[in-house]
């Protein structure tokens, strides 16, 4: 019953709000880096509740249940995966063993239900996209492994997300030593990867093939990506204030240091967004597993030369 | 009214649909978006897809090569939709209104909620037409007949 407070309170409440609040931080911030006004506040609410009004429409050459199911899936993935987080920062005793290992693969499920839709959908632009997300998701993961590895490493090889917050509740934050900065850099690059946001928006560059993964679903069905985009745009920074930044308590000061660092950190996705172009899919594999795999594999070094 | 509708015109994502025109209506819209006009403030938005759209910006004076394409991105359109002429073209063919290639405007073919005149409408005429059709939306008995 607690579990379950959890998972609609945190996990999907408090996530989804704070989430939507994010991109309009995003979009807020984009608007005035290009000298414009920019959205209101409630703007991501209010494209939500419109699509939810609107008529959802499949098309003919699609295959219904995978097509249906991908959105709910991803969705409640991140509910999952931002429960998880909420009660490993909130209580760090209570989680259990290799939950950072369940973590990893549960924020990697949204990008797989894209491609599953994108392919259910029947569209060739949509099936292109697919394609490249794929070779996205191939390339970011290693990388992000990796620089997840470095923060277990220093936790004294523990696998689990409660004793990585009391190594930094202990020895100070792991974003200060060297290993750690290169890791949260290497990570932060993964995570715009992970958002599909430019740099990396090759799986639904608007310009070039209309929104690519998207492009056939609307109503309901987009609400649904829509809603889990921006609670990735939280729990994905959750993610790496915990490991890295020391996580986010709940007391005056400390909250105050929490929120400034994730809302750093949703910036600093912002500005890299916003100044930088579009990467070939290609350019993007390279780039992983080129520079950031091997930024990473210092970080990993260096952490156990440290230890 | 329900807060779905309310939503609704509070988000109109448009979708850009050029008939055979002359490309200078479609310049004037993308000037919509830039930092001078803004339109992103009324929380419209550009999107590539017509299973995204809300609005369907029409420009250009409908060819007999088009009128097929234009009404199977018409039926693409999930509901609520609506249509914007924008351009003399769309409105009266303009100076092709004696041409073969031209058979009807484009209000015989699909329905069309706002006309907005101009050869090619200011930026911010577009703009206030939208506004009007958001204002008509949000109180139908309020507009004079026109």
């Amino acid at each position: 019953m607690l579990y379950l407070l959890y998972l609609l309170i945190f996990g999907f409440l408090l996530t989804a709000v704070i989430g939507l609040f994010a991109s309009w931080i995003d979009r807020k911030l984009t608007a005035r880096i290009q000298y414009r006004v920019g959205p209101p506040l409630l703007q991501p609410l209010y494209d939500i509740l419109k699509l939810l009004g609107k008529e959802t429409l499949i098309p003919i050459g699609a295959t219904n249940l995978p097509f249906l199911a991908a959105p709910l899936i991803g969705l409640v993935s991140v509910m999952i995966v931002s429960t998880m987080l909420w009660v490993s920062n909130l209580h760090p005793q209570q989680t259990f063993l290799g939950d950072v290992i369940v973590v990893i693969y549960l924020l990697l499920i949204p990008s797989l239900c894209i491609v599953i839709g994108a392919f259910a959908s029947g569209n060739p632009l949509a099936s292109l996209g697919a394609s490249r997300e794929i070779k996205l998701i191939l390339s970011y993961e290693l990388p992000f492994i990796l620089a997840v590895l470095v923060a277990i490493i220093q936790a004294d090889f523990s696998i689990r997300l409660g004793d990585i917050l009391a190594t930094q509740a202990q020895n100070g934050i792991i974003a200060v030593s060297w290993s750690g900065g290169l890791a949260l850099l290497v990570a932060v690059m993964c995570t715009q990867a992970k958002l599909a946001l430019v740099p990396f928006d090759a799986p639904e560059a608007e310009t070039e093939i209309s929104h690519g993964v998207l492009i056939e679903y609307s109503g309901t069905l987009l609400a649904m990506f829509q809603l889990m985009r921006s609670m990735l745009l939280f729990a994905l920074p959750f993610f790496l204030i915990i490991v890295y930044l020391g996580g986010i308590s709940g007391n005056g000061i400390q909250l105050v240091y929490g929120a400034l660092a994730y809302v750093g950190l949703v910036a600093l996705i912002t500005v890299i967004r916003n100044t930088n172009p579009r990467l070939k899919i290609g350019q993007v594999l390279r780039f992983f597993w080129g520079p950031m795999t091997f930024l990473a594999l210092i970080a990993v070094l260096l952490a156990l030369g440290n230890n | 009214m329900g807060i779905l509708d309310h939503a609704f015109l509070k988000s109109l994502w448009v979708f850009h649909l050029a008939t055979g025109s002359c490309n200078n209506c479609d310049i004037e819209i993308l000037d919509c978006f830039t930092p001078r006009h803004d339109i992103e403030r009324f929380g419209m938005q550009l999107t590539g897809s017509i299973k995204h759209a809300d609005v369907l910006l029409v420009t250009g004076a409908v060819n007999r090569q088009c009128i097929p394409r234009l009404k199977r991105i018409y039926e693409q359109m999930p509901n609520p939709r609506l249509v914007v002429a924008i351009g003399e073209c769309a409105l009266s063919r303009g100076v092709f209104v004696h041409s073969y290639n031209c058979p009807l405007p484009l209000d015989h073919v699909i329905p069309v909620d706002v006309y907005i005149p101009g050869c090619p409408p200011r930026p911010e005429a577009i703009i206030a037409g939208l506004i009007k059709l958001i204002e008509q939306k949000k109180n139908p008995k309020d507009q004079p007949q026109a």
